[in-house]
């Protein structure tokens, strides 16, 4: 009885209990923030470094028009090329110092080569992928294609980018020689790349659909066909347009294709064909070729890149939501 | 015939006593469960039944002269090697309410799905015997399935209204089918909202989204959709399992109307909802298997709604209705 007594109002009441639990909730608070903290940390340092580094030399027109200085490399390895020379220096600073300051100051070769190659591996992967991931989950289902090609596309997508380059290198640019290294064959090399995210994210998407609306469409007497046109891949678009993005912003910031299969130039190339350059490879080569300016340029590629798939990401939700609201 | 009559007088004399006493726990006096389901190709002979002089109690006589609509013999169902459902004989008139009931997993939902071939959508499902539609073999292979969907429109359990507006829910079907002119559009949606006792309460929003609506409402859009189409038949497979009473009544009302124009099977858990609303009932229960490691669904017996709910031939639908369920 007096056991009871004791025990009974103790763990009703649980004042104990309670306080234990307030403790054990703090601390998993606690940890969920140093986590977030941990997690966030490296992401805003970088993103901080990046743009401390290589804001200076983008917020200048020049930076988006002009040809990229190609000879900051040899010069610089000279030790007589300074900031100055290359048009970014402070003016007052450059005064008494005379050098070429006009003629060389720019990345829209690298600008210009960077949206080439993406738009052109976008135009080939992403109707490619969204029907194939439609072709997966509507048609095919589980049957023996669709399986394999499945399979297949888990495999692609742990197949390392440089290898996709070898391979664009292999099948293109040896074949073409040095004429087939081009804003295309990059373009190839890229697409290889994105296929796989965007037929595996547009099939997650599509699952997610509820069956319930194909049967709605289908007992309205609609063709399969049209139920995925009008009913599904609008239900989905959403998803399908986010891993769309995921993979071009993947595309836009890979180096190891595009440095097999895109040659290099210094000046603005328009064109799908004959030698062209991204942000990426430039990034790459600048902090090859070593020195001040060469890294002023590197960083400075590196903060374009970021505002292009930042602008890419935003302009897509924006459209995204349009959509969804339609 | 003979045999079918005794049984009547027979089980009429058990319905009896069900309508005197509250617990009829009278057997079926050795009676073995007819395997000719009564109400095959016949209107019952009420002209025998002790019931007849009871005022009130046959709601409602048969319309002798309504043309049959579903001709369904020895229809049997099967996913893959398994027979969900076997057996299924009954004839579907037209201008009535057919309701289906009988325990989970009997198999009224998987026949209900045959009548649009719904099934033909589930992998591995199978169906064998007799479903003729105005004698037209439904499964026969100059039959299309999406023109028979088009035809025999269908709800479904949840409501499931397409992520678009309320206007563009009802007029998916019509363009589907072809409509084209906006006026003709908003003519079909306006009629047929306010078949569906939908358009006052949203005529003011039909640009606004369906998922915004209640349940009930979103039930009564997705009714009003199937009839866009202008369907022969609808079928409704538990309309209204999801919702409160009062949006139930609303739609047993409106099922009420449309039996001047339209042909409706409707599958229910709700044996009131089934006494209610419907003309003919077809009972369904559920049986081991052959293997005996699966239940599967057996059709028991299919008559006038006011016989099964007074006069049931078989013991296993009397235990049904009267709540012991076996």
């Amino acid at each position: 009885m007096s056991e009871t007594s004791k025990v009974a109002p103790h763990s009703l009441e649980g004042a104990e209990i309670a306080t234990r639990r307030r403790i054990k909730n703090s601390m998993a608070t606690l940890a969920m923030a140093c986590a977030f903290l941990m997690a966030a940390t490296p992401l805003l340092l970088m993103s901080l470094t990046v743009v401390v580094k290589g804001i200076g030399v983008v917020v200048s027109a020049d930076w988006w028009s002009q040809p990229i200085p190609g000879d900051v490399g040899r010069v610089d390895l000279a030790g007589n090329t300074t900031m100055c020379d290359l048009g970014f220096g402070d003016p007052a600073t450059c005064a008494g110092q005379g050098g070429i300051t006009t003629t060389v100051k720019g990345m829209q070769p690298a600008i210009v080569g960077t949206l080439l190659t993406v738009v052109g591996a976008s135009m080939l992967a992403v109707p490619l992928g969204v029907m194939g991931a439609v072709y997966l989950n509507e048609y095919g289902k589980s049957g023996r294609i669709a399986r394999t090609v499945r399979f297949m596309t888990e495999v692609m997508v742990g197949v390392p980018s440089v290898v996709m380059g070898v391979f664009i290198y292999s099948i293109w640019v040896v074949k073409f020689g040095t004429a087939g290294k081009s804003a295309f064959a990059a373009s190839l090399a890229l697409a290889c790349l994105m296929l796989p995210i965007i037929v595996r994210s547009t099939e997650e998407m599509l699952r997610l659909v509820p069956d319930s609306l194909r049967e709605a469409s289908a007992a309205l007497g609609t063709r399969t066909w049209l139920t995925t046109i009008k009913v599904v891949v609008p239900a989905a678009i959403a998803g399908i347009v986010s891993g769309c993005l995921l993979a071009v912003a993947r595309a836009a910031g890979e180096t190891a294709p595009v440095v097999f299969t895109i040659g290099f130039v210094t000046t603005t190339n328009w064109s799908f064909s004959g030698q062209n350059t991204t942000l990426s490879a430039q990034i790459y080569s600048q902090l090859q070729n070593g020195g001040n300016v060469a890294t002023q340029l590197a960083w400075g590629s590196a903060v374009t890149l970021v505002l292009i798939v930042l602008v890419l990401t935003l302009s897509a939700r924006f459209v995204t939501r349009r959509f969804a609201l339609g | 015939m003979a045999q079918n009559l005794v049984g009547a007088s027979e089980t009429n004399q058990t319905g009896a006593t069900n309508a005197g006493a509250e617990t009829p726990d009278q057997p079926f006096g050795g009676l073995q469960p007819s395997r000719l389901i009564p109400g095959f190709g016949e209107t019952p002979d009420t002209a025998v039944s002790p019931l007849a002089d009871i005022p009130g109690l046959l709601v409602d006589e048969p319309a002798p002269d309504n043309p049959t609509v579903f001709e369904v013999g020895a229809l049997n169902v099967f996913y893959g090697e398994f027979r969900a459902v076997r057996d299924v004989t009954m004839s579907v008139r037209e201008r009535e309410i057919t309701s289906f009931i009988g325990p989970s997993g009997c198999g009224k939902s998987t026949v209900l799905r045959c009548f649009n071939r719904m099934n033909d959508l589930v992998a591995g499902a199978r169906v064998e015997g007799k479903l003729e539609y105005f004698g037209v073999d439904l499964y026969s292979e100059r039959v299309n399935p999406v023109e028979v969907r088009r035809r025999i429109g269908m709800v479904f359990q949840k409501p499931n209204p397409f992520p678009k507006s309320i206007f563009d829910n009802v007029a998916y079907g019509p363009k589907i089918a072809g409509t084209k002119k906006k006026s003709d559009l908003e003519d079909i949606v306006e009629r047929s909202l306010r078949q569906a006792a939908l358009w006052d309460e949203v005529k003011d929003r039909l640009n606004s989204s369906a998922l915004g609506m209640s349940g009930g409402q979103q039930q009564r859009l997705c009714i009003a959709r199937a009839m866009a189409v202008d369907p022969e038949v609808i079928l409704m497979d538990e309309p209204c399992s999801a919702l409160d009473p009062i949006a139930t009544a609303r739609i047993e009302d409106l099922m009420r109307q449309l039996k001047d124009d339209y042909t409706i099977l409707i599958v229910t858990h709700n044996m009131q909802q089934a006494a209610r609303v419907s003309d003919a009932t077809a009972f369904f229960s559920t049986e081991e298997s052959a293997a005996g490691d699966r239940r599967s669904g057996v059709l028991v017996e299919f008559d006038r709604t006011d016989k099964i709910f007074s006069v049931p031939s078989d013991e296993r639908t009397e235990n049904y209705i009267t709540g012991r369920f076996g």
